[in-house]
C-alpha cells in the first residue's frame, strides 16, 4: 500500500539511496507515505549516529520509539523509531526486529536524550532491555508489577481490580 | 436556699429571676431568651455544621481531564468562591478532597497517604466517571476501578467530565449532607 510521497520525502529517498551504501544491512523501503529503513539491531547505534550528524540529513529530532508485538507471527518484537529533520523537513521511520525470548537492543540515549523515557516505557510495557541506558526504572507501572501489558500475551481478562 | 452563717446570698437575688434551683449550675436565661424563647438558640452541632459547610476548603486533587473542569468551576464564570470554597494545596488545612481524574495504581499509595494526613472532619468527593468506578478504563492493567477502593467517598459526581454546574451541585449536595448529619435525631 503506497501513497503519494511529498516532495521532501522524494528528496529524502534519493539522498538516502546514495548514503545507505555505507550500511550494507539496511534496506530502504516505503510504508504508506513515510520512508522506512529496515535494519539489523546491531547496526542501530551506528546508523542513528550517522543520520543525526550527516550534514545533508541532520535528523536531530527524535520523535518517538514504539514496539510492535509480532510474537505470535514469528516470535519477534519490532522496535520502531521515528525521526524528523527540522532543517531539511524530512521524516523517517527505522524498524528493526529483535527476538521475543530475550529482547535486547542498544540504546540510543547517547545520541538523542529524548529517547530516555521512550525506552523506559518500552521496557515497562514490552520487556525490551536497552543496553547502555542510564536508568531503566519503571516509568508507568508501579514497582512490583508482573508481566508486560503491551504484549498480546498479557492476560487481559484476568485483571485484578485492586 | 438556706443561709449558711449569713454568708450565703440567695441565688435568686444574685442570678436573676430565671434561676431554677436544683438543676445544677444553670445560669439564668438571657433577656433574649426570656422575651423571645428559642429565637436565637440553636444546637451547637448545627452551628458548627453551618460554619463547616459554608467554608469548605478543598484539597484539589486534579489528576486528569476532570481537573480542567474543576479549574473552570473555580474561575469567574461559574464561581466557587461564592460558596466559600477555595483550593488549598496542603492536606493539613483542607476539609474536602475532590478526586478529579483517573486513579492509577501507581498513585494509590499517595492518595491514601494524603487522605490520612487530612484532619477530621473530612469528606471526599469523587468527581467524574474514572474516580467513581474506573470509567472508560474498564479492566485496565493500571487503573484502580474507582477511588472508593482506597478511601471512603461521600459524594459521587457522574460525567466525563462533569460540567461545572454538576460539580457545584455535588458540592451543594455535600453541604446538605453535612447539615443533615448534624441534625442527629435522638
Amino acid at each position: 500500500m503506497t501513497q503519494q510521497l511529498s516532495e521532501f520525502s522524494i528528496a529524502l529517498r534519493e539522498t538516502l539511496g546514495k548514503k545507505l551504501s555505507l550500511f550494507p544491512s539496511s534496506i530502504l523501503g516505503q510504508e504508506l507515505d513515510m520512508i522506512m529503513v529496515r535494519t539489523n539491531p546491531f547496526d542501530i547505534v551506528n546508523l542513528c549516529d550517522f543520520l543525526k550528524n550527516d550534514t545533508e540529513l541532520m535528523f536531530t529530532y527524535f520523535a518517538s520509539l514504539t514496539v510492535v508485538d509480532y510474537e505470535q507471527v514469528d516470535k519477534t518484537l519490532e522496535v520502531v523509531y521515528h525521526l524528523i529533520s527540522l532543517t531539511k523537513r524530512y521524516k523517517l521511520t527505522i524498524k528493526s526486529s529483535i527476538s521475543s525470548d530475550n529482547p535486547t537492543i542498544n540504546s540510543v540515549t547517547n545520541i538523542w536524550r529524548a529517547a530516555d523515557w521512550f525506552e523506559r516505557e518500552a521496557h515497562d510495557l514490552f520487556g525490551v532491555f536497552f543496553e547502555g541506558h542510564p536508568n531503566l526504572k519503571p516509568l508507568l507501572l508501579y514497582e512490583g508489577f508482573e508481566g508486560y501489558p503491551g504484549r498480546k500475551s498479557f492476560p487481559f481478562h484476568e485483571y485484578k481490580e485492586w | 436556699m438556706s443561709d449558711n452563717d449569713g454568708q450565703f446570698i440567695s441565688e435568686a437575688k444574685f442570678l436573676g429571676e430565671g434561676y431554677r434551683s436544683g438543676l445544677g449550675n444553670n445560669p439564668a436565661d438571657s433577656v433574649f431568651n426570656r422575651v423571645l424563647p428559642n429565637a436565637l438558640t440553636a444546637k451547637s452541632d448545627e452551628l458548627f455544621a453551618l460554619a463547616r459547610k459554608s467554608s469548605l476548603w478543598t484539597l484539589s486533587f486534579g489528576l486528569a481531564c476532570c481537573a480542567i473542569e474543576m479549574i473552570s468551576t473555580h474561575m469567574s464564570h461559574h464561581d466557587l468562591d461564592r460558596f466559600g470554597v477555595v483550593t488549598w494545596p496542603s492536606p493539613r488545612q483542607a476539609d474536602v478532597m475532590i478526586v478529579a481524574g483517573t486513579v492509577v495504581k501507581k498513585m494509590a499509595d499517595p492518595i491514601k497517604l494524603l487522605y490520612e494526613q487530612m484532619p477530621e472532619p473530612k469528606w471526599v468527593i469523587a468527581m467524574g466517571a474514572c474516580a467513581t468506578n474506573g470509567g472508560p478504563y474498564y479492566k485496565s492493567y493500571s487503573v484502580v476501578m474507582g477511588v472508593d477502593h482506597l478511601i471512603p467517598v461521600d459524594v459521587y459526581i457522574p460525567g466525563c467530565p462533569p460540567r461545572p454546574e454538576a460539580l457545584m451541585h455535588g458540592i451543594m449536595q455535600l453541604q446538605e449532607k453535612i447539615t443533615m448529619d448534624s441534625k442527629k435525631l435522638p
